[in-house]
């Protein structure tokens, strides 16, 4: 007898990802749904999803789903959470919305520990508008807004958004992780369990950032769009716990 | 012995299983799924020792195993 060792999670409906080949969202939509299922909180978790490529998340999630006004996914969350703070509420961001337009939001609701948690989708780029410079865009990177690369003189360097929000004293739990290869996805899965579970427990506010791909606005196939972020993005992008109340005595 | 399940009209053809895959039995198949691409399909299955990295690394959840 066949025991069924992988399959869809439940908090997953069945509509296909409406993303392109090779993106990893929907990795990201599948770890996200799996730990709602392994924590059993699907049916008291309300999701925002923000404006982006993921904006359409609230078809694919087994679960209460808002969308909130481009960048304004923390500020939501924090609205909601404080009204209903038995919900399990978390937000999912890509880095034009979290990094650019949302950064005062996410920096004030870090700084207030909000007990909400945050999946910080870092693509490098604009994805749905077409591909544009993002604040993550790395250094060189060539865009449609940067044909020549990206200038730090007049672009400045690329934002480690994680780096910065640890530096405040109140978040309890900040971790950067990847998904390129099977040992990298294991490990974002255990980080964004945490901070569900911290959520859970009232530790304070969470964030994950994955580091993901855009193969078709980096104008590479899947494959060389894995590669590419493991040569160009984590050296610049390290992948760590940058912040873990539990550690801190 | 293991199995995988593969939902062909799920799969956009990425081939993301296939460099995942230790035993190289992932390959992309020459035949076209309903939204044009072409879907994984698994050579010599008997080879298949059921580790789920093709299906954790799909994008798509198109993948189910069996073990």
């Amino acid at each position: 007898m066949m025991k069924k060792v992988f399959a869809r999670p439940k908090s997953l409906t069945e509509v296909p990802f409406t993303y392109c080949p090779g993106c990893h969202h929907g990795i990201i939509h599948r770890l996200i749904a799996e730990v709602m299922d392994e924590l059993n909180i699907a049916q008291d978790t309300i999701g925002i999803a923000p404006v982006g490529c993921s904006v359409f998340a609230y078809l694919f999630f087994n679960c209460d789903m808002i969308v909130a006004a481009h960048g304004r996914a923390p500020a939501v969350a924090t609205g909601i959470k404080r009204v209903k703070p038995n919900n399990i509420v978390f937000t999912y961001q890509g880095d034009g919305d979290l990094a650019s337009i949302g950064t005062a939001e996410i920096v004030h609701a870090a700084n207030r520990s909000e007990k909400i948690t945050v999946i910080f989708v870092n693509n490098a780029i604009y994805g749905m508008t077409g591909g544009q410079m993002a604040p993550t865009s790395l250094e060189g990177q060539v865009t449609q807004t940067s044909p020549y690369g990206r200038d730090p003189k007049t672009m400045g360097m690329p934002i480690r958004m994680c780096e910065l929000l640890s530096t405040l004293n109140s978040p309890a739990y900040i971790a950067r992780v990847a998904l390129t290869k099977p040992a990298y996805i294991i490990r974002a899965k255990k980080a964004i369990k945490k901070g569900f579970q911290y959520q859970i427990d009232g530790k304070g506010f969470s964030l994950i950032e994955v580091l993901s791909t855009c193969p078709t606005n980096w104008g590479l196939s899947p494959k060389e769009a894995n590669e590419w972020l493991e040569k160009k993005m984590i050296p610049y992008y390290p992948l760590a716990e940058f912040k873990n109340v539990e550690e801190v005595s | 012995m293991a199995k995988v399940i593969i939902d062909q009209e799920r799969c956009k053809g990425c081939e993301l299983c296939t460099i995942v895959c230790p035993q190289k039995i992932m390959v992309m198949s020459k035949s076209f799924n309903k939204k044009s691409y072409h879907p994984a399909e698994q050579i010599n299955p008997e080879k298949c020792n059921g580790c789920a990295f093709c299906a954790m690394t799909c994008p798509d959840v198109a993948l189910e195993v069996y073990k």
